[in-house]
């Protein structure tokens, strides 16, 4: 089973939703999928570290063979090409990489050099499998590095838990893409449901199975959960706020490793969400 | 010399777009011959990198200088290839700009920005 947990801001509680239920499942795979300021592996500690690079392929132009003819500037749809003073100039952050532009070379001038933009980390920490993809500063994308990260993770019959980069963009459309549930993370004021509607509407669209987290919960009045009982969202848990459990979070401390309180809330909501992701399954057949 | 003004419309009336890349006519101007050619912008629709394609149609064009609110990182750095002088418009008025263009009183753009990058998720 595959859950990929998202929220529409960083900060939410994203990161100690995946962490925790990551380490409370049996055997389990938590990838970072925030590829920007991935912080997952900063409370697991992973031991025994692999690094693979990732990278992207470049076209450049060899001048020699080269006419000018100004086909693949035509061709590429993202405009990474401009041909000046009898040169071809590449924007390496605005090429996709769809080596297009290479096939339609009538001069076959065009070959591909590698680029890097990143790093995937992958290590052991106790029960689970610990992968992180990382970004290089002054990268514009990291798509290609969460493609290469779910990619991975389809080889795995464990349970797969996807912390999204925040927001609704590319990136996290690219992380919930075999998903086969959605948890979405939210906080109890008036900023959290505007957050929480920029998720929804994405995990919709995708058409998702999912269920909210509400975090931080106080006994007072709670909008976003206002919002999910107008729009019949299945609530799967209420974290209350507990000062005990923001410091071990901000400390890099898994609650769940240390404390049977969180461990057996954690659980819970382990059990609620594969009760849930079953339930869907069935009744899709 | 020929001159381009990302414009508004296809008309000398029109005013100087405040996109560079997006702007829905490219307006090429010859100062000697005062005669005036409004390319569609086929960048304009285009999902990324419309600078450098708008930018690209300019260097075509002939021009050696543009006279711009702004201008994208990347957009620039095809101008500059290209040794094309980038002009900050003082005013909307097409005709205003390219009279104070005549009479050497406009500045050169500095304010480059880095670019809206609809992709990377940000
Ligand atoms: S590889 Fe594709 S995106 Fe990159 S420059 Fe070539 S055609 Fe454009
Ligand atoms: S298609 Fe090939 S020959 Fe034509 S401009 Fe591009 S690199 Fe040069």
């Amino acid at each position: 089973m595959k859950i990929a947990v998202l929220s529409g801001k960083g900060g939410t509680g994203k990161t100690l939703v995946s962490v925790n239920l990551a380490a409370v499942a049996l055997d389990s795979v938590y990838i970072d999928c925030d590829v920007e300021e991935p912080n997952g592996h900063l409370f697991f500690q992973p031991k025994d570290l692999q690094k693979e690079r990732v990278t992207v392929k470049l076209p450049q132009a060899d001048p020699e063979l080269c006419t000018g003819c100004r086909t693949c500037v035509n061709f590429c749809k993202f405009n990474a090409l401009a041909y000046i003073k009898n040169k071809l100039i590449v924007f390496n952050e605005v090429c996709h990489s769809c080596g297009g532009c290479l096939l339609f070379c009538p001069q076959k001038a065009i070959s591909e050099k590698e680029r890097e933009i990143g790093l995937i980390q992958s290590g052991i920490s106790g029960n689970v499998r610990v992968v992180s993809g990382m970004m290089n500063i002054g990268e514009v994308s990291g798509v290609p590095i969460i493609k290469k990260l779910l990619q991975d993770s389809r080889k795995e019959n464990k349970n797969v838990f996807l912390d999204c980069p925040p927001g609704s963009a590319c990136m996290v459309m690219e992380s919930i893409k075999d998903a086969d549930y959605c948890i979405l993370v939210a906080e109890p004021t008036v900023f959290g449901v505007h957050n929480l509607e920029m998720v929804y509407e994405l995990v919709r669209i995708f058409q998702k199975p999912f269920g909210v987290v509400l975090n931080k919960c106080l006994e007072e009045e709670n909008p976003a959960e206002d919002f999910c009982l107008q729009n019949q969202i299945t609530i799967l848990e209420k974290i209350p706020f507990d000062l005990e459990l923001g410091t071990m979070h901000s400390n890099g401390q898994i609650a769940v490793r240390k404390h049977p309180k969180y461990k057996e809330l954690f659980l819970n909501l382990l059990k609620t969400v594969s009760k849930e992701a079953r339930h869907e399954t069935a009744s899709d057949t | 010399m020929k001159i381009a003004i990302p414009v508004d419309n296809n008309s000398m009336d029109s005013s100087v777009c405040i996109s560079f890349g997006r702007a829905p006519y490219l307006l090429i101007y010859d100062t000697e011959t005062e005669g005036s050619n409004f390319l569609d912008n086929s960048a304009a629709a285009s999902q990324g990198g419309a600078g450098i394609k708008a930018a690209q149609n300019i260097v075509d064009s002939g021009a050696e200088a543009i006279i711009t609110p702004r201008c994208g990182e990347n957009a620039a750095e095809v101008l500059k290839a290209a040794e094309i002088k980038l002009y900050k418009n003082t005013n909307n008025s097409i005709r205003d700009n390219i009279e104070s263009f005549k009479e050497g009183k406009l500045s050169l753009l500095d304010d480059i920005h880095p670019g809206f990058h609809q992709h990377g998720g940000k």
